[in-house]
C-alpha cells in the first residue's frame, strides 16, 4: 500500500515537472533552433542567482557559527594538552574562514560580473608566471607554518614520558562495553592475553594469574582519574577494532586486537568543577529543556519520562564495531587525589576478585 | 555513409556497414561511445540506489527508532513495524559508501567520460582494444549485480563500513553482515578491480599510441590529461586493494592470520595468531586514498574543459594545471597514513604523513586559483554544465579547506571519525565529483545522444542541488566538532548530544529535498534521449575534436580521414580571429603564432 502511495507521488511529481517544461517551452516559442543553449537572459538570471548563492553560503556559515559554533566542547578542554589542540584548531579555523570568504567571493562575483553579453569579448589570458608563483608561494609559506606548529603539538602529545611517573591504566574494549584496569600499588599492569580469559573464574580480561604484577590490578567499569596527575592509557581489544574517544580531553586512540596501543594525558578539571563551568551550565540547561519537551511527548504516549541530564565526561567508542556500536560508553570521573584514593581503596584487587572452582 | 565509403584508404573498417544486430549494437558493443553510455546509465542506476540508502539512514538519524513508511516498504524484515534495525543501518551506511565511491564516482564518472572522450578528443577511431573495453564494462556490470545481490542475503549485506576493517569484517559472529554478505562484497570488489585495471590499461595505451597527427601531449585537452593520470593511479593502487581483499578472503575462509590475532569472541578464543588489523588498514588506504583522486581528477578535467569553453577563454595556466595533476597524483600515493593517525601506528609516521598530506594543498590551491582566473574577464555562458562547474569549484574549496584540519595529526585526534570527516569528504570528493559528473553529462549529452537536455530543468536541478548540498554538509562540520561520532544508529543514548537533534533534522530535510529533486535530472536525462531537441554539430562552440564528428554516431567516429591537429585546445577569443573559438583542426593563419604554453 505504502509502496503504491510512493509510486503515485513520484508519478505526480513527474507530471508536474512535465507540465513545468511545457510552460517553459511555450514561453520560449519562436526562439532559434538551438534554444537549449544559454541566452543572454539566462546568463543574467543565473548571474544574479550566483550572487544570491554567495549570500546563502555566507548566511549558512554565520548561522552555523552563531547557533552551533559556540559549542562548549570547542573551548573547554579538560586536559593539559587540550588548549594546545584548541589553539591550533582556532588558528586553522580562522585561516579557513578567511580563505573561504575571499575565494568564494571571487568565484561567485566573477561569475556575476563577467556574465555573457552580446558584443563582449573575453580576454585572451592564458598564462602569467608571476600570478602563479604568488599563489604557489603563499600556500607554501602558510602551510609550512601550520605543519611546523602541528608537528610540535603532535609530538608533544604523543611522546609520553615515563619520567612524569604517570598512573598506568588499561582501557579494555569488547563488543559492546569498556573496562578499565588499574595497575595497583606497583603501577605495573600484569601480563594479559585473551587466551587466558576464564569466565568461570571471573578472569574476564585474561590476566596471567601467575604474574605477581597482576595480583594487585583492579578491574572497574567506571574510569576514575585524579586531577592534575598524568595518566598513561594502554589500550587493548578482545574482538574487533574499537576506538577510545574522550572528546573532552581531546584524546583518541584505537584499540586493536593483538596489540597494545597507548595514549597519555593529564586531566586538569574535575567533574565537579566542570559542572560549575558557566558554558557547561548553559549547555546542560539547554539539554534539559529539550529533554523536558521530549518527555512530554513520551508521557503522552504512555512511556516513561527521560531522566534529567547531568554533565559527565565520557569515553565513547568511535570505530564501527558492530550492532551496538552506538551504545558503547563508559563514564569518566575526574576527582581530587583524596577522592580518588578513597575510591580505589574500595575496589577489589584482581587476586581477590577471582572465583575459586 | 556512401559519400565517404570510398574515401577511406586507411586500414580501419569503420566505413563498412557492419552486420550489427541489437545484441552487438546495444549489449555486447565494442564501440567506445556505446560503452560510455552503458557505463553512464549503469552508474546512474547505482547512484539512485546509493542516494535512496542515504536518505533512509538520514531519516533514522533525524527521527531515531520511529516507524517510517519508507522503511516498511523497502526494508522488509529489516524494519519490523517500520522501525529500522541497527544492523541494517550499518549495512546501509556501508553499501551507500561502497556504491557511491566505486560504482558511481569511479566507474560511472571515469568510465563514462574516459570512454567517450579519449578517442574523440585525441582523434582516434576507437579505444586501443575495443574488446577489452567491452570486457571491462561487463565485468563492472557483473560486479554491480553481485553487490546488489548481497542486499538480499539472509543475514544481511556487509555492515562493517565501506572500509571493511577486519576483524569486524572477518568474523560472522562479530557482525551479521560479515557472513555471506561480506563474501559477496569481496567477490564484487575483486571483479570490479579487474574491470578497472583492464579499463585503465586501455586508457593509457590509447592516449599514448592513438593520438592523431599533430596531437602532441601538450596539445591534449586537460580532460585527457586527467583521465590519463587517473588511469595510472588506478593501475598503481587498485592491485593493492585486490591483494588486501584476497588476504581477507584467506583469513575468512581458509584460516590464515594475516589480519587477525588474539581474538576472544562469544565465549571462545579463536585460533588466529600473529596478524594485525593495522596491516589491512595500510593496504586498504594505499588504494583508499589514491581512490579519492581517482574520483576527483576526472571531475577536475571535465570542469577545466567546461569552464574554458563557457567562459570563452583559454584555461588559465595550462602547464601549471598539468603539473598540478601530476603533483597531486604523485603525492596521493604517499599520504594514505593520514587515515590512520590514531590507529596505533608509530607517532613518527604520523608526523611524516602530516607533512606529505598538507603538501597536497599546494597543487590543489593552484588549481582552484587557476579556475577562478579562468572565469575572470570571461564572457560567461551560463549553461547548466557551467553552473555545475562553478559549483564544483565552490564545494571543492569549502571541502578542501577543512582538509588542513584533518590532515594535521594533532587536530585529527579530536575530530577523527566524527561528522567533521563526513562533512569534509562529502564536499571535497563526493559532491564535487558528482557536480563534475553532472557538468560532464550536461555538456557532452549532445555528443552522446545527439539531442539537447532541457536547460530550464537543468537550472532547477542545479540550484536546488547546490542549496541542499550546502544545507546537508555544512552544518555537519559543527556537530563533528561537538564530538558526535559517525556511524551511530541513534544518538539517544547520549544526552550529551541531545542539543544536536535539531541540526540532524535540518540536515535530513535538506537531504530529502535534494534527493527528490534528482528526479528532475532523471526526467530530463531519460526523456531527452527520445524527445530532446536535436543537437547541432557544435552546440557549445567548443574547440575540441569531438565536436567535429557527426551528430549521428558512426563506427570509427570520423567519416573520412582522421582530423589533423594544428593548435592547442584552448584558442577561445584569440585576438586576430573573427569568431571567439578556433577548433584544434583549423590550421594556423599565416603569421599566426601558436601560443607558447
Amino acid at each position: 500500500m505504502t509502496a503504491l502511495f510512493i509510486i503515485l507521488v513520484l508519478v505526480f511529481i513527474s507530471i508536474a515537472i512535465w507540465q513545468m517544461v511545457k510552460i517553459f517551452d511555450l514561453a520560449q516559442a519562436g526562439l532559434p533552433e538551438d534554444d537549449q543553449v544559454a541566452t543572454e537572459k539566462d546568463n543574467t538570471m543565473n548571474a544574479y542567482l550566483m550572487m544570491g548563492f554567495l549570500a546563502f553560503i555566507y548566511i549558512i556559515t554565520i548561522v552555523c557559527i552563531v547557533k552551533w559554533g559556540d559549542l562548549p566542547l570547542l573551548s573547554n578542554s579538560a586536559s593539559a594538552h587540550g588548549p594546545d589542540i584548541d589553539n591550533l584548531m582556532i588558528i586553522s579555523l580562522v585561516l579557513i574562514f578567511v580563505v573561504q570568504t575571499i575565494t568564494q567571493f571571487l568565484l561567485h562575483f566573477f561569475a556575476f560580473k563577467y556574465k555573457g553579453q552580446k558584443g563582449r569579448k573575453a580576454l585572451f589570458f592564458a598564462d602569467n608566471n608571476t600570478l602563479e608563483a604568488i599563489w604557489t608561494i603563499i600556500p607554501v609559506i602558510t602551510l609550512a607554518g601550520l605543519i611546523i606548529y602541528g608537528l610540535f603539538t603532535w609530538t608533544s602529545i604523543m611522546n609520553v614520558s615515563e619520567d612524569d611517573d604517570p598512573i598506568v591504566v588499561e582501557l579494555y574494549a569488547q563488543q559492546f562495553n569498556w573496562k578499565a584496569r588499574y595497575s595497583g600499588a606497583d603501577n605495573t599492569l600484569g601480563k594479559a592475553n585473551v587466551r587466558l580469559i576464564d569466565i568461570d573464574r571471573a578472569n574476564i580480561l585474561g590476566l596471567d594469574e601467575s604474574d605477581p604484577n597482576a595480583q594487585d590490578d583492579i578491574i572497574t567499569s567506571e574510569l576514575h582519574l585524579p586531577v592534575g596527575k598524568p595518566v598513561l592509557f594502554k589500550m587493548r581489544s578482545q574482538d574487533v577494532l574499537h576506538s577510545a574517544y574522550m572528546p573532552h580531553f581531546r584524546a583518541q586512540m584505537n584499540c586493536v586486537p593483538g596489540m597494545v596501543t597507548q595514549f597519555g594525558f593529564t586531566p586538569t578539571v574535575t567533574t565537579a568543577e566542570m559542572r560549575q563551568n558557566p558554558d557547561i551550565v548553559d549547555k546542560v540547561k539547554n539539554i534539559n529543556s529539550i529533554r523536558v519537551e521530549n518527555s512530554k511527548e513520551l508521557v503522552a504516549k504512555g512511556e516513561e519520562a527521560l531522566d534529567p541530564y547531568e554533565f559527565d565526561y565520557l569515553l565513547l567508542c568511535n570505530k564501527i564495531c558492530g550492532k551496538s556500536h552506538y551504545n558503547m560508553q563508559m563514564k569518566i570521573i575526574v576527582e581530587t587525589q583524596e577522592e580518588y584514593d578513597a575510591w580505589i581503596k574500595e575496589q577489589k584487587l584482581f587476586k581477590n576478585s577471582l572465583v575459586e572452582n | 555513409m556512401s559519400e565517404h565509403a570510398d574515401t577511406h584508404a586507411h586500414d580501419d573498417d569503420h566505413g563498412h556497414h557492419h552486420k550489427s544486430t541489437f545484441i552487438t549494437k546495444y549489449v555486447f558493443s565494442t564501440d567506445h561511445k556505446m560503452i560510455s553510455k552503458q557505463y553512464l546509465i549503469t552508474g546512474i542506476f547505482m547512484g539512485i540506489i546509493g542516494i535512496l540508502m542515504s536518505i533512509m539512514f538520514r531519516m533514522q538519524i533525524a527521527w531515531p527508532e520511529q516507524p517510517n513508511v519508507l522503511f516498511e516498504a523497502l526494508l522488509g524484515k529489516w524494519a519490523p513495524d517500520g522501525v529500522m534495525d541497527a544492523d541494517i543501518y550499518l549495512a546501509l551506511v556501508t553499501i551507500h559508501g561502497t556504491i557511491m565511491v566505486f560504482f558511481v564516482l569511479t566507474a560511472g564518472l571515469s568510465g563514462t567520460f574516459s570512454n567517450l572522450l579519449i578517442p574523440l578528443q585525441i582523434g582516434a577511431r576507437d579505444m586501443a582494444s575495443g574488446f577489452l573495453n567491452m570486457v571491462s564494462y561487463w565485468l563492472f556490470f557483473v560486479s554491480c549485480i553481485v553487490m546488489l545481490g548481497s542486499l538480499f542475503v539472509e543475514a544481511g549485506p556487509a555492515a562493517a563500513g565501506w572500509t571493511i576493517y577486519p576483524p569486524l569484517s572477518a568474523l560472522p559472529m562479530a557482525s551479521s553482515g560479515s557472513g555471506m554478505g561480506m563474501t559477496l562484497w569481496l567477490v564484487s570488489m575483486a571483479i570490479f578491480i579487474a574491470s578497472q585495471l583492464i579499463g585503465s590499461l586501455n586508457y593509457i595505451v590509447s592516449v599514448l599510441n592513438l593520438r592523431t597527427k599533430g596531437m602532441s601531449m601538450t596539445r591534449l585537452p586537460l580532460t585527457i590529461w586527467a583521465f590519463f593520470v587517473t588511469a595510472i593511479i588506478g593501475l598503481v593502487s587498485f592491485p593493492v586493494l585486490l591483494s588486501a581483499a584476497l588476504l581477507l578472503i584467506m583469513d575468512r575462509s581458509f584460516g590464515t592470520s594475516f589480519f587477525l590475532s588474539d581474538i576472544f569472541i562469544q565465549g571462545e578464543v579463536l585460533h588466529y595468531q600473529g596478524g594485525s588489523p593495522v596491516l589491512f588498514e595500510h593496504l586498504f588506504w594505499f588504494l583508499g586514498h589514491p581512490e579519492v583522486y581517482i574520483v576527483i581528477l576526472p571531475a577536475m578535467g571535465l570542469v577545466s574543459e567546461i569552464m574554458a569553453a563557457n567562459s570563452r577563454k583559454p584555461i588559465f595556466g595550462y602547464r601549471a594545471m598539468i603539473a598540478s595533476i601530476l603533483a597531486i597524483a604523485f603525492l596521493s600515493t604517499i599520504v594514505w597514513g593520514h587515515h590512520m593517525f590514531v590507529s596505533g601506528m608509530n607517532p613518527f609516521l604520523g608526523s611524516v604523513f602530516t607533512f606529505t598530506t598538507l603538501l597536497i594543498a599546494i597543487p590543489s590551491a593552484v588549481k582552484a586559483f587557476n579556475w577562478i582566473t579562468t572565469i575572470w574577464k570571461g564572457n560567461i555562458q551560463m549553461n547548466t554544465s557551467m553552473l555545475f562547474s562553478i559549483g564544483f569549484v565552490s564545494t571543492f574549496i569549502t571541502g578542501g579547506l577543512t582538509g588542513i584540519i584533518l590532515g594535521d595529526s594533532a587536530l585529527d585526534i579530536n575530530v577523527h571519525d566524527t561528522y567533521f570527516v563526513i562533512a569534509h569528504f562529502h564536499l571535497v570528493m563526493g559532491i564535487s565529483a558528482l557536480y563534475g559528473m553532472f557538468a560532464g553529462i550536461y555538456h557532452w549529452y549532445p555528443k552522446m545522444f545527439g539531442r539537447m537536455m532541457n536547460k530550464n530543468l537543468g537550472y532547477i536541478h542545479f540550484w536546488v542541488t547546490a542549496v541542499c548540498a550546502y544545507g546537508v554538509f555544512f552544518p555537519m562540520h559543527f556537530i563533528g566538532m561537538a564530538g558526535l561520532p559517525r556511524r551511530y544508529y541513534t544518538n539517544s543514548n547520549f544526552p550529551l548530544f541531545d542539543d544536536l537533534a535539531d541540526v540532524n533534522k535540518v540536515i535530513t530535510i535538506f537531504a530529502i529535498i535534494g534527493g527528490i529533486f534528482q528526479i528532475v535530472f532523471l526526467y530530463n536525462f531519460f526523456i531527452s534521449i527520445f524527445y530532446g531537441k536535436k543537437a547541432p554539430l557544435n552546440p557549445w562552440r567548443s574547440t575540441t575534436l569531438e565536436w567535429t564528428t557527426p551528430v549521428e554516431h558512426i563506427h570509427g567516429n570520423w567519416p573520412g580521414e582522421l582530423p589533423v591537429v594544428y593548435r592547442w585546445a584552448y584558442d577561445y577569443s584569440k585576438p586576430g580571429h573573427d569568431v571567439d573559438f578556433v577548433p584544434q583542426n583549423i590550421p594556423l593563419k599565416e603569421g599566426e603564432e601558436e601560443l607558447q604554453h
